[in-house]
């Protein structure tokens, strides 16, 4: 069977793992190789790199930076933040990601979704949508939730889908950072609208908001940063809470 | 010992050649015949859509000669869907080594399948050391009917054909790859085939 996805997620700038990673057995928690190396080790599924600082200027440095964790890591990862181009896609995939994730570029040229799934596959295009609900209602938001739009999410979510997106990644503004669990009404929606994979992003705090994304949430994967930045959920001791509750994942 | 991973536009490649450095093997891209021939072993990767990788195939002449390679040969993901006699997607003749079909998925299920599923009913020396129910990395959304090459199976939707084997070729659909440890020990168990 195929099984649920746990996902951690690291913040890069200047090819450099951001503030907010305290391993105690890391000997460079800056270093984005060794501490995707770590969470391979610790039973990750996948990995999510997001360059939030992105510019041209520094874009050499993230392909560097891509490159060397694809030299070293035995899992699929994926790489956002400021990608709006087919010719950058191509050079991240050169240099060995496996999936890229586009988001406020999405919303801006849509076609972009279908021009990178036309080139290189719909398996490695993944789009990434911040939401936020405001009276009762599903508004997409840009560069990382800060600007509104008038756009509807499960229009959009839709939309996306038909261009050719493999999968979406779902981040609730309303949810993220609270520690206080997942959309899952909205990621079940999502889930029973759409027929691709759907990974769960903001709002994890603890074991059972990952239980009941997968069961309320109809999550496929679910996401995180700061609880396993932290080890406040360690990802052995997740994986096997998770089993315990019969949601199949990797041992 | 000479490893080649056929480099026809299609694939990640760096991905399969980063995997085999770490296994200690350097593998040299090509799509040079001469060097295809002379390899030991060939990698034949895959990943995108089925009826442009054949046409870049044919452009170079490779889809005439993949056929005849007398080496061990592991096609990987749509490699190995491209080994067999047709896919539906885009409705492409395949280079006909394994005697089956590849199909799409129904919408019953989410497509394509992506993450870690496992493999079973497991029959060949590329399997040595895996256990039954082993977790492979997928992303696909056609899949390998069943026939007597299988020599791996995976459910989704249906039981399928994960692995296939005709003689001197392989095929998997998984990316070992990107199977972490155990997809590591079965490229290593190909390059002692």
């Amino acid at each position: 069977m195929l099984t649920k996805r746990i996902i951690p997620c690291l913040d890069i700038k200047n090819g450099r793992t951001v503030k907010g990673v305290n391993f105690v057995d890391l000997r460079d928690a800056g270093d984005p190789v060794e501490l995707a190396k770590q969470y391979a080790d610790h039973g990750a599924d996948e990995l999510v790199f997001l360059d939030i600082a992105a510019t041209l200027e520094n874009r050499g440095t993230t392909l560097d930076m891509v490159l060397h964790v694809a030299e070293q890591v035995n899992i699929p990862f994926t790489v956002g933040g400021g990608i709006s181009s087919v010719e950058h896609v191509d050079a991240l995939l050169q240099c060995g990601a496996d999936k890229v994730s586009i988001n406020s570029s999405a919303v801006k040229r849509p076609e972009l979704i279908n021009e990178l799934a036309d080139k290189f596959g719909s398996q490695c295009v993944v789009v990434a949508i911040d939401a936020k609900k405001i009276d009762n209602e599903w508004f997409v938001h840009l560069a990382g939730g800060t600007i509104p739009t008038e756009i509807k999410l499960f229009e959009w979510a839709k939309e996306v889908e038909e261009r050719g997106a493999g999968e979406i990644l779902f981040t609730s503004m309303n949810h993220d950072g609270t520690k206080n669990g997942f959309a899952n009404e909205a990621l079940a929606k999502l889930s029973d609208e759409l027929n691709i994979p759907i990974i769960a992003s903001g709002g994890a705090g603890n074991v059972q908001h990952f239980i009941d994304t997968f069961e309320k949430g109809k999550s496929d994967a679910a996401l995180a940063a700061s609880v396993f930045h932290f080890g406040e959920i360690p990802i052995p001791e997740l994986k096997k809470e998770l089993k315990a509750n019969n949601i199949e994942v990797r041992l | 010992m000479k490893l080649v991973i056929i480099n026809y536009g299609a694939g990640n490649i760096k991905s399969i050649q980063f995997a085999f450095n770490r296994l200690g093997h350097d593998a040299i891209l090509s799509n040079n015949p001469e060097e295809i021939k002379a390899a030991d072993k060939v990698i034949f990767p895959g990943v995108g859509e089925a009826s442009s990788a054949m046409k870049m195939l044919k452009e170079s002449g490779l889809d005439k000669l993949i056929p005849k390679l007398k080496q061990p040969v592991l096609g990987i993901c749509l490699g190995m869907q491209l080994m067999c006699l047709h896919t539906e997607e885009g409705d492409t003749e395949g280079l006909g080594i394994f005697q089956t079909k590849v199909k799409r998925f129904s919408d019953n299920v989410k497509v394509p399948q992506m993450g870690w599923n496992v493999i079973k009913d497991l029959k060949s020396d590329l399997f040595k050391d895996i256990k039954e129910n082993e977790y492979m990395y997928l992303v696909h959304s056609y899949y390998a009917e069943h026939c007597n090459e299988t020599i791996a199976a995976t459910d989704y939707e249906i039981n399928y054909a994960s692995a296939l084997r005709h003689e001197n070729f392989y095929g998997t659909q998984f990316h070992p790859e990107k199977s972490s440890v155990s997809g590591a020990k079965i490229l290593q168990n190909f390059l002692e085939l």
